[in-house]
């Protein structure tokens, strides 16, 4: 197989304009899935009224419906109500949307680990809700909760090859772009792959590093 | 020994749901003293503890602790907790926490005493059961009964009034039951009001002022710990006390 590495050297910086908006959406819409993950996890966990109702309609929904039928609701669906947003809010939108029941459910999974007399002990102590959260509960859930997290995060940068269906000039876009304009589909691909990899194997590296790290953190009978 | 009331409870009721599991208990405990409550498993001994604790809501009744009445469904009932410290069955240290941080972590936060003066609290308390040493040490590091120790220590050093322990050695090793039963005598002789669910009736017998005795929510006997062990009053508190005998000749 020959490789026509001009073509690879010609489009690189078209590569590398596409990985940045990829790591844009991804970023942004990690971040905030971790925000809205948290909260929902909160939510869920102390049970607390009407909104724990709201976070699992939320949750159900996000996860049951695929990422490009949530992007096309958000760019082609709201304009019809008035609302018209650009594709990149609506990629972090949307990738925020699927995240957030994936994190929330990851994040209360650490919750629930947590032994009822860790519970109690704090409450003996006369330690109130917030205390016991921030310096029993967090401490010790997020060690069960990371490698759920992690998987998450590359997941949900994977998730984002979806927003090229809202005319978003991402790795898949300019992928598929090049292949239809010139026929070059080994080279596309093989440079889709790459970066890719790129983006994500640093992750994954640290996603295990940190995975032992907490393991072996030095607590937990 | 003085004779103030410490801690009163007046006809305190529990109910989950609709079973009742302590159904009018009357107990006055004073300054100083060591109540050891007794009874067979499933009678309330733990849910008792518990309620005194502020960790269960009680149904009816109240409960004076120097005096200041809190009652059924009051908010206050959370006061208990910083004036009465507990033990409980398993090991409840925070795993994530070294032993001078889970012992400091309360008196730095909740009562938001200096760390240094907080640090120096536990340093006394941690000498006094053989822990200073440990105290960088992890839970998971320790023995059952040096994380026992830490528990009891991390409880005292909230100064609390009352101090209460919940079976606290049913969950250790033989060996190591000892240790945490001078620990808790030490406290009984320096003065501390106890009260303390046990398994171990030589212990309670040496420890107790006063034995409780509870049977299906109620208590049945209040009596000496001399008068109780060797003449009990009940049909059930002479079986309970029976089923500690072991006689060979006996087993059918």
């Amino acid at each position: 197989m020959q490789l026509n590495w001009g073509f690879m050297e010609k489009y690189l910086p078209m590569y590398i304009d596409a990985a940045i908006l990829t790591v844009k959406i991804a970023f942004g819409g990690i971040l905030f899935s971790l925000i809205t993950g948290f909260i929902c996890a909160i939510v869920r966990y102390y049970k607390i009224p009407i909104l724990n109702g709201i976070a699992i309609v939320y949750i159900e929904l996000s996860r049951n419906t695929p990422l490009l039928v949530q992007l096309f609701f958000l760019y082609f669906g709201l304009p019809k109500i008035g609302v018209v947003l650009s594709a990149e809010a609506c990629a972090i939108i949307g990738v925020t949307f699927l995240g957030g029941s994936y994190m929330a459910e990851s994040i209360r999974s650490g919750f629930e680990s947590i032994d009822k007399v860790q519970l109690e002990s704090a409450a003996s102590l006369d330690l109130g809700p917030w205390l016991t959260m921030k310096e029993v509960v967090f401490p010790q859930a997020i060690a069960v909760s990371v490698p759920g997290i992690c998987a998450n995060v590359i997941f949900l940068i994977k998730e984002t090859s979806v927003v090229s269906g809202i005319a978003l000039a991402d790795l898949m876009y300019v992928t598929k772009d090049l292949i239809g304009l010139y026929y070059e589909t080994d080279e596309a691909l093989l440079m889709l792959v790459i970066f890719y990899l790129i983006i994500l194997l640093p992750i994954s590296i640290i996603a295990s590093v940190l995975e032992r790290r907490l393991r072996y953190a030095g607590f937990g009978d | 020994m003085e004779n103030k009331v410490q801690l009163k409870i007046n006809n305190l009721r529990k109910r989950f749901g609709t079973e009742v599991v302590l159904d009018g208990i009357n107990l006055t405990v004073n300054k100083g003293e060591v109540v050891v409550v007794l009874g067979p498993s499933g009678c309330g001994k733990s849910t008792l503890l518990r309620c005194m604790n502020g960790l269960e809501a009680i149904s009816e009744g109240e409960i004076l602790l120097d005096g200041e009445k809190i009652t059924a469904g009051s908010k206050e009932i959370t006061k208990l907790r910083q004036k009465i410290g507990m033990v409980f069955q398993s090991y409840d240290l925070f795993p994530h926490k070294n032993i001078l941080d889970n012992v400091t972590l309360a008196p730095i936060k909740v009562q938001k005493i200096p760390r240094k003066e907080a640090e120096e609290r536990a340093e006394k308390l941690l000498r006094r059961v053989g822990l200073w040493k440990k105290r960088k040490a992890f839970p998971r590091e320790l023995s059952g009964g040096q994380k026992q120790r830490a528990a009891i220590v991390r409880a005292l050093c909230m100064n609390p009034e009352v101090m209460l322990f919940d079976e606290v050695t049913a969950a250790l090793d033989p060996q190591m039951v000892r240790e945490v039963l001078n620990v808790m005598l030490e406290l009984a002789e320096g003065g501390m009001t106890m009260v303390i669910v046990t398994h171990e009736m030589q212990f309670a017998r040496a420890v107790a002022d006063k034995i409780i005795f509870l049977e299906k929510g109620k208590i049945t006997e209040e009596a000496e710990p001399e008068e109780f062990f060797t003449n009990p009053k009940t049909e059930t508190a002479k079986e309970f006390l029976q089923s500690f005998v072991y006689e060979k000749h006996k087993i059918q």
